[in-house]
């Protein structure tokens, strides 16, 4: 019998492990607005996932729920198989706000070795950082003197520190060149490749083509779709996600 | 409490300081300045004998609220502390961070604004001199506490600014410096004895006065005060907001 419920306690747990997020029925209430109204999702291992949908449709909030750092209402967030933000998964979870949290008055180098230290990453993995997010030349200069777009990739480049299973990355390309885009976005791709699992979100539709999968958001935190793009465009006979976007939008708008 | 990340986030602090060569003047230079200044006002003479102490005490506590306050709500607003709270870093790792970096900062200070006022500014100190540096330290660390625990009810650097009117000058007016506080009327009187500063204010004085000064009592209130400020201050970071 103690065999028995010992050997479900395990399935249930390695069921569990096979999911980066698994959220059921999540609740948020910022102020008098409910942001997030049972939302329901499942995200698997190893993949990307774009996040799609209009500002004020819980993108950030959702995150911030993954993440650990969102007050709730109500519902279950499971990351990694462990309740969101506890601290077996603070070094396992990266996350990059949409502004970026990084110090101006410390050198880029300064900021990734500070955070290093923090997570307990080898010293290796600072220059190894900044080389990914492009910065190597303004690595001993002030964050404070860099552009915006030079400033969010050191914010981002925290997030490569260390061995981190889950990256959770708000619009991390927003204003940044055509040709940085695609390095990033192939920087993701080696990422997820490497088993990592990227939630990314965007609200440049022509990036969902990067991503396996798409959850598209709309105003009040509702899912409109969870799918991949190729599916998306099936389904809706659409030409881009842009469109796929609108489509589902509009045919919410009937059913309701 | 985590010893790599409190050491790490005490030298970024400083790291931080370094690269604002305007702010470490203002923690370095500018209590010595505002204490010649005083000395200069009492041509120095018996008033500067007597107010000396509290003025060792007052200046550099104003800094250290000032620059603590402010750096601390900057971690808050600029996204920063939440980062940082998301990754191992522990609360008590975050606030000792700070106050290692700054006790570092008051204990420059206090050897500096010390040895100005003994040496060149002449005022006589009976008690021994490591005493009179480590009450200093004690009362910049008492500034320290404060910044960190008021950033907390601030929305904007604007914002923190306002408790200097409302929450230190009162300490000031009421620490002895004026009055001795024995002189004050009963009422400012008590409400004087339940400010830290006054016992920050009241050691400093033992030492100048008393060949075998006796700091035990206030220092411990002052040591009481500063803790209870860093307990309430981790009470006040906050891991998940809305």
């Amino acid at each position: 019998m103690m065999n028995y419920v010992g050997d479900t306690t395990a399935a249930l747990a390695s069921q569990q492990q096979e999911h980066a997020i698994q959220i059921r029925d999540l609740r948020v209430v910022r102020g008098e607005r409910t942001v997030l109204d049972g939302l329901d999702l499942t995200v698997g291992r190893g993949s990307i996932t774009g996040l799609l949908g209009p500002s004020g449709s819980g993108k950030s909030t959702l995150m911030r729920a993954i993440i650990g750092v969102q007050k709730i209402v109500s519902g279950k967030v499971t990351v990694l198989g462990a309740p969101a933000g506890s601290v077996q998964l603070r070094d396992r979870v990266a996350y990059v706000t949409q502004a970026p949290s990084v110090y101006q008055d410390l050198t880029v180098r300064q900021n990734l070795a500070y955070f290093a230290d923090v997570l307990g990453a080898p010293r290796s993995d600072v220059d190894r950082a900044i080389d990914q997010v492009d910065l190597a030349s303004y690595a001993d200069k002030l964050a404070a003197n860099l552009s915006g777009g030079q400033f969010s990739r050191v914010s981002l480049a925290v997030a490569l520190l260390g061995h981190p299973e889950l990256l959770v990355l708000d619009e991390p390309t927003v204003g940044l060149d055509p040709v940085l885009r695609k390095e990033l976005w192939d920087l993701f791709g080696r990422i997820a490749s490497d088993g990592a699992t990227l939630l990314v979100s965007s609200h440049v539709m022509d990036e969902a083509q990067r991503c396996d999968d798409l959850i598209l958001l709309r105003e009040g935190g509702m899912v409109l779709a969870h799918d991949t793009l190729s599916n998306l465009l099936e389904r809706t006979g659409a030409a881009d996600a842009e469109h796929a976007f609108l489509q589902l939008v509009s045919e919410e708008e009937i059913h309701a | 409490m985590n010893v790599r990340i409190t050491l790490a986030t005490a030298r970024r602090v400083l790291t931080q300081l370094g690269h604002d060569h305007r702010t470490v003047a203002m923690l370095l230079v500018v209590p010595c300045l505002l204490i010649t200044l005083m000395w200069w006002v009492y041509d120095g003479g018996p008033v500067w004998g007597q107010i000396g102490p509290a003025l060792l005490v007052v200046f550099p506590f104003i800094m250290m609220f000032l620059v603590t306050s402010i750096a601390t709500l900057r971690e808050r607003t600029s996204g920063t502390l939440e980062r940082l709270l998301s990754m191992p870093t522990r609360k008590l790792d975050f606030l000792l961070g700070y106050a290692l970096a700054f006790g570092v900062v008051a204990i420059l200070q206090a050897v500096l604004a010390s040895v100005l006022a003994i040496t060149l500014l002449d005022l006589e100190v009976a008690g021994p001199v490591a005493l009179l540096l480590t009450v200093a330290v004690l009362d910049a660390l008492l500034g320290v506490a404060l910044g960190l625990f008021v950033s907390a009810f601030a929305k904007t650097e604007f914002q923190v600014v306002q408790f200097m009117p409302a929450l230190v000058i009162p300490q000031i007016l009421l620490c002895g410096l004026l009055l001795p506080r024995a002189d004050l009327p009963t009422v400012l009187e008590v409400i004087s004895d339940v400010l830290p500063l006054s016992y920050a204010v009241d050691a400093m004085n033992e030492v100048q006065r008393v060949s075998e000064p006796s700091v035990l009592g206030d220092g411990t209130v002052v040591l009481a005060f500063t803790f209870s400020l860093l307990a309430l201050g981790a009470t006040t970071l906050r891991r998940r907001t809305g």
